[in-house]
């Protein structure tokens, strides 16, 4: 059947920054102080961006491409290693 | 066994950085953990709701696990053909249903219901934001008594829907509710429904920052608060047993009202009376505990 309307499948492919680089919504940076980090990650469980990973040096690494900076592992931090500093334009 | 941080850590999860939620988004936080638990052997379903939004436009997905966009009141029905297609096939695939409070609570009821009724094999999940939050915050049959939403400008005058204990009333095998302040105890649940046969159905109270009014940054402190107030007690129902699965001290009320907008300007009055029905609803769970069986 030769209709020439060209048939797109509406299936949407995994990848990453689906919305684009969310770290440009970001307000606050959150910034890891190695020396007060208990490495109980904490932070990594309760990111809801899945952005937070162990770095080469077995601290929590934050990919600040996507962190959209709510501040929930500032806030979660038992030891309060992490904290928001304001982006600078 | 119970799940630990270490055992969720080692697990890949099913959601991609850089998603359209919002920051503090308290339903990709219970994505994040439950995908972890039930493995890239499953399937989602996903009716409309703030998760549909969530995936990203096409053609990207924040997903990487397969998943199936349905209209709203159609999610259960779906999941049941998923299930069937797959065991056709001769593959044993989870079918889980990832939706919302309106898309369980409304529109979803009655779908919702006949699977449970049928005993399909699939986990039913609602993510509970009280409202429909997508569209802009309107009030849903799960939005709490006297929380202000868009339609409810001075307050809800009726009480939500009890959603966990009209499943338990189906006599499916699982039950349970669930909250993103206390992610061990979700993970071990979504541990248990993965491995029972049958209609399970978890609900989760998952925070919602920008429909709450609350801060971005409390979304965990939030729904940990709910728990240790007594407001959204944490049980399951196993094969008609109820257990309650964490027994908190239990704190004021008025530290869970006053993190949330929604319930500025409520009178002495009304948070007594608010104290009143939570504690209800809490004996009432223990004087369930103790019986042999619920349903």
């Amino acid at each position: 059947m030769g209709l020439g309307v060209p048939i797109i499948v509406p299936v949407s492919k995994p990848s990453k920054g689906a919305a684009g680089k969310t770290g440009l919504w970001r307000v606050e940076r959150p910034v890891v102080n190695e020396d007060k980090c208990i490495k109980c990650w904490l932070c990594w469980l309760y990111c809801p961006e899945d952005v937070i990973s162990e770095g080469d040096n077995g601290f929590p690494k934050i990919d600040y491409t996507f962190c959209k900076g709510c501040g929930v592992c500032a806030d979660v931090c038992p030891t309060k290693a992490i904290q928001m500093v304001r982006e600078e334009e | 066994m119970t799940l630990t941080i270490h055992d969720l850590r080692k697990e890949p999860g099913s959601y991609l950085p850089g998603s359209a939620a919002c920051p503090g988004c308290g339903a990709t936080l219970a994505f994040r953990i439950a995908s972890r638990v039930l493995g890239p052997n499953t399937v989602y379903v996903v009716p409309a709701s703030c998760f549909s939004v969530i995936q990203s436009p096409f053609p990207k997905s924040a997903i990487s696990a397969p998943l199936y966009n349905i209209a709203f009141p159609a999610a259960a029905a779906t999941a049941s053909g998923v299930y069937r297609a797959y065991k056709m096939l001769g593959k044993d695939v989870n079918v889980v249903v990832w939706a919302g409070d309106g898309g369980t609570v409304d529109i979803g009821i009655q779908a919702l219901s006949g699977a449970a009724e049928r005993g399909e094999n699939i986990l039913y999940v609602c993510y509970d934001n009280e409202a429909y939050m997508n569209t802009g915050i309107q009030r849903s049959g799960a939005t709490p008594l006297l929380a202000w939403t868009k339609t409810t400008p001075s307050g809800k005058r009726e009480m939500p829907k009890d959603m966990p204990m009209i499943v338990a009333a189906h006599r499916v095998p699982y039950v349970a509710t669930a909250s993103v302040g206390y992610p061990f105890d979700l993970a071990n649940k979504f541990e248990k429904a993965k491995k029972i046969k049958g209609f399970k159905y978890i609900h989760i109270f998952s925070t919602c920052p920008p429909g709450w009014n609350s801060p971005v940054s409390k979304t965990a402190e939030v729904a940990k608060l709910a728990v240790d107030t007594y407001f959204w007690p944490l049980y399951e129902i196993e094969n008609g047993k109820l257990r309650i699965t964490v027994k908190p001290k239990k704190r004021p009320l008025r530290e869970f009202l006053e993190l949330q907008d929604r319930f500025r300007g409520l009178t002495e009055r009304e948070i007594e009376e608010l104290e009143k029905i939570v504690m209800e609803k809490w004996n009432f769970l223990l004087h369930l505990e103790k019986s042999e069986r619920v349903f």
